[in-house]
C-alpha cells in the first residue's frame, strides 16, 4: 500500500510542522477511511509529546569530538 | 547491532563510547547536578575512569550499565565535594527552622503539595532516560538524524547538509527512527 507509506511520512512531517497545505489535506482525507494510519498518527503525536515532556538534552557535537580526542590521548 | 544477551560475555569498545552513550550519560548527569558544564565534566570523567578500570570489567553487565554505575559514583563524589564546603551553614538553617515553628509542629508535617511537582519531575527524568535508551539502539545515522531534528531542533536543510542526504531521504530515515522508537517505548512501560 504505497499511499499508507506516503501518509505516514507526511504524518512525520506534521510532527515537525513541515507538511505543506496539500499534504495536510491529503492526510486528513486518508485518515477518514484508514484506521491504521489514524492510529499511527495518534502514536506519532504521542511520541512528540513524550519527547518534549522529557526535556531531553544533548551534548554539542564539538564537545563530543573533544571527548573523543581526550579519550584517544589516554587510551 | 550485535547486541549480546544471555550468558555471552560483554566486551568494551571505548572507541564507540562517545557516540553511543554520551547523550544518555549526559541526560542522567544533568538531571542530577542541574548544570550542563558540571554534567559534561562528569561524563568525561566517567569515560576516563571507564578506560582506566577497563581491565576490571568482568563482562557480566552491559557496557552502558557499567558506565552508568561509574557515573553514579561520580555524581555522589561531586555532591560530597560540594557538601563538605556547605555542610556547616546547612545544619544551622535546619535547626533554626524547627526551633521557630515548634508550636505548629504537627501542621508542619502535612504533605507538601509541591511534592507532586517533584514526582512529575522524577517521571520526566525516567522518561528521558527511556527515550535516550531507545535512541541509542537505533542505527547510528538514524539516531543522529532524529536527535538533530527533534532534540536540537535543526532545520531540514541543516540536517541534510550534516548527513549529506536529500530531504526525502531524511524524512524516510526520521520516519523509520520514529516507528522504532514508538515500539521501543511501548515495550518499556510508556504506553503510546
Amino acid at each position: 500500500m504505497k499511499t499508507c507509506k506516503d501518509v505516514e511520512i507526511i504524518c512525520t512531517k506534521v510532527q515537525y510542522k513541515e507538511a505543506t497545505f496539500v499534504e495536510k489535506i491529503k492526510i486528513r482525507v486518508h485518515v477518514l477511511f484508514c484506521k491504521t494510519c489514524k492510529t499511527f498518527s495518534k502514536k506519532n503525536t504521542k511520541l512528540t509529546t513524550l519527547c518534549s515532556e522529557a526535556n531531553l538534552r544533548t551534548l554539542p557535537i564539538e564537545e563530543k569530538e573533544k571527548m573523543k580526542e581526550n579519550l584517544k590521548l589516554r587510551a | 547491532m550485535n547486541r549480546q544477551t544471555g550468558m555471552t560475555k560483554q566486551e568494551l569498545n571505548p572507541d564507540t563510547w562517545v557516540d553511543s552513550y554520551s547523550d544518555y550519560l549526559f541526560n542522567y548527569a544533568v538531571s542530577r547536578v542541574n548544570d550542563a558544564e558540571t554534567a559534561k565534566d562528569l561524563v568525561q570523567e566517567t569515560f576516563f575512569a571507564g578506560l582506566k578500570s577497563a581491565k576490571n570489567f568482568k563482562g557480566e553487565a552491559a557496557e552502558r550499565t557499567w558506565l552508568i554505575s561509574i557515573l553514579k559514583r561520580k555524581v555522589i563524589d561531586h555532591y560530597r565535594k560540594i557538601n563538605s564546603k556547605k555542610a556547616k551553614s546547612m545544619i544551622r538553617i535546619t535547626q533554626n527552622q524547627y526551633s521557630e515553628t515548634d508550636s505548629n509542629f504537627l501542621e508542619e508535617q502535612v504533605a507538601d503539595p509541591m511534592s507532586i511537582l517533584e514526582n512529575s519531575q522524577i517521571e520526566n527524568e525516567e522518561l528521558g532516560m527511556a527515550i535516550q535508551d531507545c535512541i541509542s539502539k537505533l542505527p547510528k545515522k538514524h539516531a543522529l538524524a532524529f536527535t538533530l531534528k527533534t532534540i536540537n531542533g535543526l532545520s531540514t536543510e541543516e540536517v541534510c547538509k550534516e548527513l549529506e542526504i536529500n530531504p526525502s531521504n531524511l524524512w524516510v530515515i526520521i520516519h523509520r527512527a520514529r516507528t522504532v522508537l514508538m515500539d521501543c517505548l511501548n515495550n518499556n512501560w510508556f504506553k503510546i
